[in-house]
């Protein structure tokens, strides 16, 4: 069952189709991608379905439900450019955040004791916005956006500006939402960040689909039987006999033949008496894939 | 219902509890306070020592007359000049008057001169010279032969009175509409009008900008987006316009207690008896405002305030605070339009500002006119007129106008409360979202037309 259900929506702002006719589902408990370009309509998509806008055409169910003044209650968003009351005190504006999304004083309040003893920084509930470091402030935006238990999560860019350590913790913290029954989008246009994430998929640019589905069998279906051969030593052949894509000092890339296994690849190497380090299928990176469909439509 | 007031509630603590609210809510009291004490000082220097005056009077005139004027004491020596304006300092003296002979008796002026070790205060002279010039008069007067009673005919006093008001249905004349009421009661209409016009022109400033502020405050901070995903733009806006106002209607709580008590403070602190108005006008008057004497020689204090009691407040009230919610509530929304638009670069949206400073600098200068003619064509428009009845209709108030005029006016500020309400959503929410785009009057059309 599908927690979002897109149909055939469109925004049009003033001689410019932001979105067209776009339509697809995310499933309940996915971690599901919203990639595209800048200016693909990622953002303006996101805006109809938050309800910051309405869709001048289509359909948005959440849960099998129209969308109403109800679910933003029941949608967790954080915006790609991150925004919190500078001069407030961190407790006061997540209390404040939270009882805009309908939760009352205790519960908030218990909430967000709880999301601060996870990340251990229960100390800054009297400290104001401005006084934390960038860092600080992005978990602070964290907490508020889970702090209500939304069913739908939107992440418009979460690792933007967040270094390699509290972006391995927002993971962390995402796949355990996704493993207690939440549904989480990400948008971005930086797809290799996403792709080991994020299990299905949509493409879009200037405004429309143009790729949707499971990212694993969207790679099976772009792949081109590419395998890549690293080793150590001596090569011991040129492999002209094949069509090589790129080597370096102790990798080779090879394009093989659609009728054409693996397997013939690597026994032939082994017969020539290489040592070999690794041999890997050579699967695109979505970014090649989006790259393929753009230059194709 | 429940969000608003979350947003009411956050935009309203966040502004009073901040100190700079605090010290100025304070402060403002206090500064008033110390400009009071300071004025008191130096109006009460001016008059509270009295002069001692020693006078060598070869005219012999002010010798023999009688001096009423408490503010100076004259004592009077033959010695020669040249010994008194050695010696008067020693002797006690705060300065020295000299009045040379008068023989030629037409002349109407005489030259009189003082030696002082130290500049008089223009009050001081003023009232020498008063003194003296009461004297000469009285004593050209019994040299002539004038016949007193006649001389004392000539004088005219004409009172133009307003039949209508001044007289019953009876025909009798009512309690408390003695000779100068009905002109007293236009000079403090006049007065009320000018200063509540006054307020709220301010109010409408200083709000109205704090609403702007904080929108483009949360425009630039990108909170907005966070904030619009929870609650609709409209709440947003209404919140922190009611909020602010919240604010305003505090400040202006604070002031109307702590001015009042500061000021009696310090007139008790000065030694004055605040309820002997009388004194204070002594004072004010010898203190270098002879000019103001004439005036309030003919009006009695008590007189005003009776006049001020007597004003119609059941109505005033409850009026002014109508307009004092429409004017704000109005204004203010718009300022949240503007400041939605403006964005990060302050001088860009400036002309966008344009059409909000217009009308209400335009009331405030309609208001001078209206105050003078407060029944006149131009102040029953600007009183009518949803944009500059907030500062024009306050103004009149104090002059009855036609109850028709107020209910009329009422019925015109609330639904424009309504329209402008709408009109400045409409713009806010496609404006909060606007970034990076240079707006002007075309794009915010466009935007009003948007569907949401």
């Amino acid at each position: 069952m599908a927690i979002l259900s897109l149909r055939n929506v469109v925004k049009q702002y003033h001689n410019h189709r932001a979105v067209d006719s776009v339509s697809f589902d995310v499933e309940k408990q996915k971690l599901f991608g919203l990639l595209g370009p800048n200016g693909a309509g990622k953002t303006s998509l996101i805006r109809i379905i938050t309800t910051i806008t309405g869709a001048d055409e289509g359909e948005i169910l959440i849960d099998g439900e129209q969308l109403n003044s109800y679910h933003p209650s029941q949608l967790g968003y954080m915006p790609e450019e991150r925004g919190l009351y500078k001069k407030m005190k961190v407790g006061d504006q997540l209390m404040y955040l939270a009882q805009l999304k309908g939760l009352d004083k205790k519960e908030a309040k218990q909430k967000i004791g709880y999301w601060m003893k996870k990340f251990d920084i229960e100390a800054w509930w009297p400290k104001k916005i401005e006084e934390l470091s960038k860092g600080m402030q992005q978990k602070i935006q964290f907490i508020a956006t889970v702090v209500h238990d939304p069913k739908l999560i939107i992440f418009d860019e979460p690792f933007s500006g967040l270094d390699p350590i509290n972006t391995n913790l927002i993971k962390e913290e995402i796949r355990q939402l996704k493993e207690k029954g939440t549904s989480i989008i990400f948008s971005t246009h930086r797809m290799e960040q996403v792709e080991e994430i994020c299990e299905e998929i949509v493409l879009i640019n200037e405004g429309k689909v143009i790729l949707q589905g499971d990212v694993n069998e969207i790679k099976q279906n772009f792949k081109e039987n590419l395998y890549k051969i690293e080793f150590d030593g001596e090569i011991k052949s040129d492999f002209s006999q094949f069509d090589v894509q790129s080597r370096t000092a102790n990798s080779i890339t090879i394009k093989l033949p659609a009728d054409v296994d693996g397997n013939e690849l690597i026994k032939y190497a082994v017969s020539l008496g290489m040592h070999i380090v690794s041999f890997n299928e050579v699967l695109p990176t979505l970014n090649d894939i989006f790259i393929k469909q753009v230059e194709s439509n | 219902m429940n969000k608003l007031w979350l947003i009411i509630k956050r935009e309203y603590l966040i502004r009073v509890t901040r100190k700079s609210f605090i010290i100025t809510t304070l402060l403002t009291p206090i500064g008033i306070g110390v400009l009071a004490l300071v004025g008191g000082l130096i109006v009460a220097k001016g008059g509270q020592s009295q002069q001692k005056v020693l006078v060598k009077d070869d005219s012999e005139i002010l010798k023999s007359a009688e001096i009423t004027s408490k503010s100076n004491i004259y004592e009077f020596s033959r010695a020669p000049l040249e010994r008194l304006k050695e010696d008067y300092k020693t002797d006690g003296y705060d300065l020295l008057l000299y009045i040379p002979a008068f023989e030629n008796k037409m002349a109407t002026q005489h030259d009189v001169k003082y030696y002082s070790q130290e500049k008089l205060s223009i009050g001081t002279i003023e009232s020498i010279e008063r003194t003296l010039e009461r004297v000469f008069k009285e004593h050209k007067i019994d040299q002539s032969n004038i016949d007193r009673e006649i001389l004392e005919s000539f004088k005219m006093n004409i009172d133009l009175e307003n039949g209508a008001i001044a007289v019953g249905d009876d025909g009798e004349i009512k309690a408390g509409s003695e000779d100068t009421s009905s002109k007293l009661s236009i000079v403090i209409g006049t007065a009320l009008g000018g200063i509540m016009g006054f307020i709220m022109y301010m109010v409408i400033f200083i709000y109205g900008s704090m609403v702007m502020r904080s929108v483009m405050e949360e425009k630039i901070n990108r909170i907005v987006e966070l904030m619009i995903s929870s609650v609709k733009p409209i709440q947003l806006m209404l919140g922190k316009v009611i909020g602010v106002g919240g604010v305003g209607l505090t400040q202006l709580a604070v002031w109307l207690i702590l001015i009042p008590l500061v000021v009696t403070g310090v007139q008790l602190v000065m030694g004055g008896d605040p309820q002997d108005m009388q004194q204070l006008q002594d004072m004010a008057s010898q203190g270098g405002a002879a000019s103001l004497q004439a005036a309030s020689d003919d009006i009695d204090f008590h007189q005003v305030i009776n006049e001020f009691k007597g004003l119609n407040w059941t109505m005033i009230i409850p009026v002014f605070v109508i307009f004092f919610f429409g004017g704000y509530f109005i204004y203010s929304s718009l300022f949240a339009a503007v400041g939605s638009a403006m964005g990060d670069d302050m001088g860009e949206g400036q002309q966008l500002m344009l059409p909000i400073m217009i009308p209400v600098i335009l009331a405030f200068i309609m208001m001078q006119g209206s105050l003078q003619n407060p029944n006149g064509g131009m102040a029953v428009f600007g009183s009518l007129f949803p944009l500059t009845s907030p500062i024009i209709m306050p103004s009149r108030l104090a002059f009855d106008p036609p109850m028709w005029q107020i209910g009329l006016s009422i019925l015109l500020l609330i639904l424009s409360c309504w329209f402008f309400a709408w009109l400045a959503g409409r713009i806010y929410r496609v404006g909060i979202l606007m970034y990076g785009k240079k707006v002007n009057f075309k794009e915010v059309g466009k935007w009003i037309m948007y569907k949401s």
